[in-house]
């Protein structure tokens, strides 16, 4: 029965949830410009408030302030629900997700399940956001999302089921709970690895920006969107990539709960949980820093070709190891073997044949020179 | 008559460019899609159509190596170059050696700043943003320097027929050696960074494959041709200037696709560096104008005149009616020949390949439409 009481209280959390997303986005914003722009050679923002703090806030405000059009043929309804699509589900996931011990707006029993649930339904969005926009470059990256998150959502599916079967129980604070001797990533790092390319894919980061492409099909699902409309759909990637991270360290780096054990108080739980996201969140803009962008058939193949076997391996794993019995060392050996594979197929078909291309090229100058 | 339901679909037509931010300028194709793959692609030119070749005729010809310069706009020094060759062998007059070295020099450096240009820009065509910043970084190196010789950032209009506009500042010598040993490091960070890294492999890796004989077929020249394997540069095959007495490999790939002519690019970067030390060294004391009337008027007659530009093998066919205004300068450019070739290597491309294989082509539009 929801009592008044709930009702009030789940209010005031979604309130305080949406304003404290709002404010570790500008973070995430300020952060990644800054810490591109150091790997990059650059300094990153400056100019507005101490070390360009309040830059974000400034772009921020400029967004809202500026006129909101849509193109002459676009379906106008759709056209600006398409944003609201994309960004609810990624907030309402955070409904579930704890930042220490009790510390979430609903601890959810089947917390999991509810993140799988609710996280597909931004394809919906982006699919309708490029198909109203009635531009071809809105409507061919309206496709690439699509394709790209549906393929993309069944190794995170696989990924979470391993960890529930190995944790044994959906409810997120339990499983970190779970994790109080050791983190899953030692136990399961097949399925972490797994996870997190998934979920950078998820969210389109690079390597897997690939439904907005800047160069080819010009922002895709989002060309037509101006002013607040695109910033909303700037909001939900930065809190999408948020709650990826935060999964990854909530469920593969021991949340709260790892290396310091229970009796944390709750403040520094919730500084540890911050610290690791924001240790992923950073290891997700150092992959961008570093890598060009997949086409989208490679990255086709690679979702089916590698990540699904994988993440169904890891599921295999996971379950043989809890139906016979075996040491849970095992589980870390069967992935780590598992993990080779395709690494070394990756340095053998890709990078070797390129490299032993260069030397060729080289002897062949340095022979003509002889010459 | 096929039992199977006949699904009936047309090809998406969609229209890449004027604006669109990887056609590096107003370059327009049009791509005929199904789906991702790209099944016929027409490129449309003429968007930044300046008549420079027209407006030759009613410029002297001293006048007229400041339209050469707008050409190709990333390579000023090296178009500048090639006119004021064609018009000095027109009127049988020699730069001096001193002028010869420099112009060398330049146009090597010249050279680098385009190829890293390309790097950077290429980069940002696969998706990858760092690059960008090491090659601009590197290039304002070379940029300033030329600011420092010539007075200008890229519209330089320093070299004169029969010579160079006036002797390089004292501090030439110490300037360019610091900015070559930077530079080497600055392209040795961006190689280490991009040419292995796997996704780059797999995204300019057997994607734009053209073959030797298409290519040469095609009449594509520079770093497209070599990346297919023909080792043809102008400065080996017809030495001009000083190129004969430096010593420099021609790298050339194998397959031609957009990693080969990436290698080639970026090879030949390494390449330039040297020749830049080694001419550097060679420089001697002396003139760096040829002695002759201020007012060039070549005799009546033509020439035809190339050299070897970042993006290929720039020629110059010049007419001259005896008067001080040449009668017809015709330009054969690289990057408009090289785009020949952009169909053959779209064949069975994807959509990403098309941003990819236009890129590897590295046109510039001023040198393309004219």
């Amino acid at each position: 029965m929801i009592e008044a009481r709930d009702v009030l209280y789940i209010g005031a959390g979604l309130f305080a949830l949406f304003n404290g997303l709002m404010v570790v986005t500008l973070s995430l914003v300020w952060l990644e410009r800054k810490f591109l722009g150091r790997l990059q050679g650059r300094v990153g923002p400056t100019r507005v408030g101490p070390f360009g703090l309040l830059q974000a806030v400034a772009d921020a405000l400029k967004l809202l302030m500026k006129e909101d059009v849509s193109p002459g043929p676009a379906a106008r309804v759709i056209f600006y629900a398409a944003p609201l699509l994309v960004f609810v589900p990624g907030f309402i996931v955070w409904l579930t997700i704890p930042f220490a011990q009790d510390m979430a707006v609903r601890n959810l029993e089947l917390g999991i399940f509810f993140f799988i649930a609710f996280s597909v339904l931004s394809i919906v969005g982006l699919v309708l956001a490029g198909w109203s926009s009635a531009s071809k470059y809105a409507v061919l990256g309206g496709f690439r999302s699509a394709a790209q998150l549906v393929s993309y959502e069944i190794p995170i599916i696989m990924t979470l089921l391993t960890v529930v079967i190995v944790a044994g129980t959906m409810n997120i604070a339990e499983v970190v709970e779970a994790q109080a001797s050791v983190p899953y990533v030692a136990l399961l790092p097949l399925a972490a690895v797994v996870f997190l390319l998934a979920g950078i894919a998820e969210v389109g980061r690079t390597p897997f920006d690939i439904y907005f492409a800047e160069s080819e099909v010009v922002g895709g699902p989002f060309v037509e969107y101006s002013g607040a409309h695109w910033a909303v759909f700037f909001l939900a990637e930065y809190v999408s990539t948020f709650v990826i991270a935060a999964l990854t360290a909530l469920l593969f780096l021991g949340g709260w709960r790892w290396p310091f054990g229970a009796d944390l108080p709750p403040a520094a739980g919730v500084a540890l949980v911050l610290a690791k996201t924001y240790a992923v969140v950073l290891a997700i803009f150092w992959l961008r820093a570093t890598y060009p962008r997949l086409r989208i058939d490679q990255l086709m193949s690679l979702g089916w070709k590698a990540l699904i076997p994988l993440s169904f391996a890891a599921v295999i794993i996971a379950a043989a190891q809890r139906f016979y019995g075996w040491p849970t060392w095992s589980l870390t050996a069967l992935s780590v073997i598992v993990l080779a594979v395709p690494a070394i197929l990756q340095v053998r078909l890709q990078r070797r044949p390129a490299m032993e291309r260069a030397r060729r090229y080289a002897r062949r100058a340095m022979a003509e020179r002889a010459r | 008559m096929s039992a199977e339901p006949q699904t009936d679909t047309v090809d998406m037509m969609l229209n890449m460019g004027p604006q669109h931010p990887a056609t590096h300028g107003v370059f327009r194709m049009v791509l005929s899609i199904d789906g991702e793959r790209i099944m016929g692609v027409r490129p449309h030119i003429g968007y930044l159509h300046r008549g420079s070749e027209k407006l030759s005729e009613h410029e002297s010809y001293g006048q007229v190596i400041t339209l050469f310069d707008r050409l190709d706009y990333v390579s000023n020094l090296n178009n500048e170059l090639v006119f004021v060759r064609a018009a000095e062998e027109l009127m049988g007059v020699e730069a001096p050696e001193r002028a010869q070295y420099i112009r060398t020099i330049l146009c090597e450096l010249n050279r680098v700043a385009s190829h890293l240009l390309f790097i950077g820009t290429y980069a940002l065509d696969v998706g990858a943003m760092t690059p960008v910043m090491y090659t601009f970084r590197e290039r304002e190196r070379v940029q300033n320097l030329f600011e420092h010789v010539t007075g200008a950032r890229m519209m330089h209009n320093y070299f004169r027929i029969g010579g160079l506009k006036e002797d390089v500042p004292g501090d030439f010598a110490e300037r360019v050696l610091s900015v070559v040993r930077r530079l080497r490091a600055g392209v040795e960070e961006t190689d280490r960074l991009l040419t292995f890294n796997e996704v780059y492999l797999a995204r300019t890796r057997g994607v734009g494959v053209i073959n030797a004989e298409d290519a040469i077929s095609c009449g594509l020249t520079g770093p497209c041709l070599r990346g297919s394997g023909v080792a043809y540069d102008v400065r080996k095959a017809y030495p001009y200037e000083v190129y004969e007495r430096l010593e420099f490999d021609v790298p050339v790939g194998e397959f031609g696709d957009c990693w080969d002519r990436y290698w080639v690019r970026l090879r030949e970067c390494y390449e330039s560096l040297r020749m830049v030390e080694q001419a550097l060294e060679q420089t001697p004391e002396g003139p760096v104008m040829a002695p002759g009337r201020r007012i060039a008027r070549p005799p009546k007659g033509e020439v035809y005149a190339h050299a070897e530009n970042p993006r290929g093998d720039i020629g110059v066919f010049l007419v001259s009616d005896g008067t001080d205004k040449p009668y017809r300068v015709k330009v054969r450019p690289p990057s408009f020949c090289n785009l020949v070739g952009l169909e053959r290597m779209m064949e069975g491309a994807y959509v990403a390949d098309a941003v990819a294989i236009l890129g590897s082509l590295d046109i510039v539009l001023g040198e393309v439409d004219r």
